[in-house]
C-alpha cells in the first residue's frame, strides 16, 4: 500500500514565488532563476513510498533533498504539487491538522541530533508525547520503552551533553519512536557520526525496521549508506529526480552520466553481498556417503572441503580433504563422524567485507544458508576475488552470476 | 555675516508637554506613587525590624546556597563591617529600592523581551527606544519624575526602572533568538504550538542569558539608586550626597565602600543563579 505519494512537488524560495514558478514552466534554468533573485529548492518531484519501505533520498548538498524532506511534514510549505499521506493531501491542511499530523503520524530525526540540552534523556524522548498532552506517568513509561528499544536503558536521567554522538542520536531516534508514528523522516541522521558508529546505527536501523515496519524516508549524501540501507533510492540533482530504483538498478543501469560518476566510487566490498557473489554448490556430500565417494566428488572439483547436506538441502556441516584422507586410510565406512557441525555459515545479505574477514580465519568454502539452514549457495575465495576484480571494472553485480553459469556448465 | 537661525523651542515644547501631563495624569501617578511608597516603607521597616545579626546570617546562608562558601564568607564579613560603620539602615533602604526597582524592571522587561524576540517588527520599534533610554544621562529622568511621583524614593525607583530595564529586555530577546535553529525545528517537527515552543524550549534555553540581563539590571539599579539620592531617595546614596555637601571625604568613602560591598554580594549571587542550570547539565 502506498503510504506517501508525492506528485509534481515544487518548492521555490524568494520574494515572488509565482514569478519563479512561471520561469520554471518556461524552462528557464536554475542559474537564471537565481539571478532573478529566487532559488529553486525542488522542481517537479514525484515518487511514492510503500508502507514499511525504507526509501533513501540521495544527493549532494544543494540537491534539494533536505528541502524535499521538510516538505513532507510541511516545515517547508511547498509551492506547488501535492503530497498524499494515507490518501490525504497534506498541502491543503490547515494549522490544526498540520499540528496533528506532526504529533501523531510523522516524526523526524535530525542530522545534529537537535536534542534539548536542558532536558534529561527521558524528557527528550518524551517531548513529542508531552506536546500531545499525554500525562506524566504514561509519558515516562513510553519514553523508557523507546529508550530501551534503542539500547539506552539506564541512561534516562542523564543529560544529552553527557552522551557520545552515537548515543545522542539514539536519543533522537527514541524521541521519534516514542510517539509511535507510522512515518520516520531521517535527515542525514548518521552523517555526523564517525564511520564505525555509523555502520552500527545503520545495522540497528535495519533491524528496528524489520521489527517495527515503519515507513522511513532517509536522506543522505553518502551513496554507500544509501545502497546499504535503502529498499529503493531516489537520486536527486539540482532539485530534480535523476533516477529512482533499487540499489541494484542504480548500480547496474545508471540512468545517465551523472549517476554513473556517482557509482564509480562506490566501495564494492560493502555493497556486494553473499547473494551476489555466491555460486551454486555443484557438488555436495550427504551424511550417509562414504569417505571414498566424497573424495571422488571432490577431485572433480579440486576443492579442499565439501559441504554436507540432507536430501532437502538443509546444511549439516563441512568435511575437509585432510580428514577425508585420514578416514580412507583408517578404512572408515561413513563420513558421519568427520562432519564439522559448527563450521561458519553466512546469510545472503552478509556484506563482502564481513565475508573477507571470515575467510581470514576459515580457509574452506563458506555455505550461504537461509534462516532454515537451507543451502542457497557457496562462496569461495576465487569467487570473492573475481567479484572484486569485476566490480572495479565497473560492472559489478552482473559479473558474478554469469561466471557461475559458465563454471557450472563446464 | 554673524546671523542666527531661530532656536528650535524643543525645551519649551517638552516643558509644555510635561506640564500638561502633570496636570492631567498626575492624579494617577500620585496614586501609584502612594502604593509603591507603602510597599517600600513596609519592606524597609520589616527588614529593619529584624535584628541586623539575624539578617546578616540569613543573607550569608542564601549566598552559601546560591554561590558557595567564598561568597558566603565575604557577605558575612562585608555586612558586619557595614553594621559596625553604623550604615545598616542606609544599606537596608538602598537594598529595598534596588529590590523593588529590579522587580518592576523584570516584570516589564521580560514580556517585552519575549515580544521583541518573537516579532521582528516589535524588535525594530523597541530597540531604538532602548538605545534612547540607556544613553540619556540618568540625571535627566529625575527632573520630570518629581512632579509625577513627588520627591523621594518612588521617583527614584521610577527613574531607576527606566534606566535599568533595557538590559533585561535586550538579553531576554537575545537569549530567545540564540536558541539554535535545529532545536526550534525539532520543536516544530513534533507539533509544538507557539506557546509550547516558547515555554518548553525557548525560555528554558534562554535562562542563563536572561539571568545575565537581570544581573545587569540589578547593577544599573544600584548605581542609579545612588544618583537618585539627589531627589531625596535616602539610603547609602543619601550619605554620599551629604558627604559631598559637607565636604567630608572620610564619610563619603565609608558609604562608597558600603555600596561596593552591596554590589559585589548582589552580583556574585545573581551571577551564580544564572549559571546554575548549565552547571547542573555539565555535572
Amino acid at each position: 500500500m502506498q503510504k506517501i505519494k508525492v506528485e509534481h512537488l515544487t518548492k521555490v524560495f524568494g520574494p515572488h514565488p509565482e514569478q519563479a514558478l512561471r520561469m520554471l514552466d518556461q524552462g528557464v534554468g536554475n542559474a537564471d532563476i537565481r539571478k532573478a533573485g529566487h532559488a529553486v529548492g525542488i522542481a517537479d518531484v514525484s515518487f511514492d513510498v510503500e508502507e514499511g519501505e525504507l526509501l533513501v533520498i540521495m544527493g549532494l548538498s544543494g540537491s534539494g533533498k533536505s528541502t524535499l524532506l521538510r516538505c513532507l511534514n510541511c516545515l517547508n510549505p511547498s509551492s506547488r504539487g501535492s503530497i498524499f499521506i494515507d490518501g490525504e493531501d497534506i498541502t491543503r491542511f490547515d494549522h490544526e491538522q498540520l499540528l496533528d499530523l506532526r504529533r501523531r503520524k510523522i516524526s523526524m530525526v535530525f542530522q545534529h541530533f537537535a536534542l534539548f540540552p536542558h532536558r534529561s534523556v527521558a524528557d527528550n524522548a518524551a517531548y513529542g508525547l508531552e506536546v500531545q498532552g499525554v500525562d506524566a506517568a504514561e509519558r515516562r513509561q513510553r519514553a523508557l520503552e523507546a529508550l530501551e528499544l534503542v539500547g539506552l536503558k539506564g541512561w534516562e536521567d542523564s543529560r544529552p551533553g553527557q552522551l557520545s554522538g552515537g548515543m545522542q542520536q539514539r536519543v533522537g531516534l527514541a524521541r521519534a519512536l516514542a510517539v509511535k508514528s507510522d512515518i520516520l523522516l531521517m535527515d542525514e541522521a548518521f552523517s555526523a557520526l564517525d564511520p564505525l558508529i555509523r555502520r552500527d546505527m545503520q545495522q540497528e536501523l535495519a533491524s528496528l525496521q524489520r521489527r517495527m515496519k515503519k515507513t522511513i524516508v532517509f536522506i543522505t549524501h553518502d551513496l554507500d549508506e544509501a545502497l546499504q540501507i535503502g529498499d529503493r533510492i531516489v537520486l536527486m540533482k539540482d532539485g530534480r529526480v535523476v533516477q529512482i530504483g533499487t540499489p541494484e538498478d542504480i548500480l547496474n543501469n545508471p540512468a545517465n552520466a551523472y549517476v554513473e560518476r556517482f557509482v564509480e566510487n562506490v566501495d564494492m566490498s560493502r555493497v556486494l553481498t553473499a547473494r551476489t557473489v555466491m555460486g551454486r554448490a555443484r557438488e555436495v556430500a550427504f551424511p550417509q556417503d562414504g569417505p571414498r565417494t566424497v573424495l571422488h566428488k571432490m577431485t572433480e572439483g579440486s576443492d579442499t572441503s565439501m559441504l554436507v547436506v540432507e536430501r532437502d538441502h538443509t546444511l549439516v556441516g563441512t568435511v575437509t580433504l585432510d580428514e577425508l584422507g585420514k578416514a580412507v586410510q583408517d578404512g572408515r565406512k561413513s563420513i558421519a563422524e568427520l562432519i564439522q557441525h559448527d563450521a561458519p555459515t553466512i546469510a545472503p545479505d552478509t556484506p563482502l567485507t564481513d565475508i573477507i574477514n571470515l575467510m581470514a580465519t576459515w580457509p574452506y568454502r563458506l555455505p550461504v544458508v537461509d534462516e532454515q539452514r537451507k543451502l542457497l549457495g557457496v562462496v569461495t575465495r576465487p569467487r570473492v576475488i573475481n567479484a572484486l576484480a569485476q566490480s572495479s571494472a565497473n560492472h559489478p553485480a552482473d559479473a558474478a552470476p554469469e561466471s557461475d553459469e559458465r563454471s557450472a556448465n563446464a | 555675516m554673524n546671523f542666527t537661525i531661530p532656536k528650535l523651542p524643543l525645551a519649551h515644547g517638552i516643558d509644555v508637554a510635561l506640564d500638561w501631563l502633570t496636570l492631567h495624569i498626575a492624579f494617577i501617578t500620585k496614586a501609584f506613587s502612594h502604593i509603591i511608597s507603602i510597599l517600600i516603607d513596609g519592606l524597609v521597616h520589616g527588614l529593619l525590624w529584624l535584628p541586623p545579626w539575624l539578617l546578616i546570617i540569613i543573607v550569608a546562608l542564601l549566598a552559601w546556597r546560591a554561590a558557595g562558601w567564598r561568597v558566603a564568607v565575604f557577605s558575612l564579613l562585608g555586612l558586619l563591617l557595614l553594621w559596625d560603620l553604623r550604615l545598616w539602615s542606609a544599606t537596608v533602604e538602598t537594598f529595598t529600592l534596588v529590590l523593588i526597582s529590579t522587580a518592576i524592571a523584570v516584570a516589564i522587561g521580560l514580556p517585552l523581551g519575549i515580544f521583541a524576540a518573537l516579532s521582528t517588527r516589535a524588535s525594530k520599534v523597541v530597540m531604538p527606544i532602548l538605545d534612547f533610554m540607556q544613553t540619556m544621562p540618568a540625571f535627566v529622568y529625575l527632573i520630570p519624575a518629581i512632579p509625577f511621583f513627588g520627591l523621594g524614593a518612588v521617583s527614584a525607583s521610577v527613574a531607576t526602572v527606566i534606566f535599568a530595564t533595557p538590559p533585561t529586555i535586550r538579553l531576554t530577546a537575545l537569549g530567545i533568538r540564540q536558541v539554535p535553529g535545529d532545536l526550534i525545528e525539532a520543536a516544530d517537527a513534533f507539533g509544538s504550538t507557539r506557546r509550547q515552543k516558547l515555554f518548553k524550549v525557548q525560555l528554558p534555553m534562554a535562562v542563563p542569558t536572561i539571568m545575565a540581563g537581570i544581573n545587569q539590571t540589578i547593577m544599573l539599579s544600584l548605581s542609579m539608586v545612588v544618583i537618585a539620592a539627589m531627589i531625596g531617595a535616602g539610603g547609602l546614596g543619601g550619605v554620599v550626597w551629604q558627604a559631598i555637601q559637607r565636604l567630608e571625604p572620610g564619610k563619603g568613602f565609608e558609604a562608597g565602600i558600603a555600596i561596593v560591598i552591596l554590589a559585589m554580594i548582589l552580583d556574585r549571587v545573581t551571577q551564580r543563579i544564572g549559571r546554575n542550570p548549565s552547571a547542573k547539565a555539565a555535572k
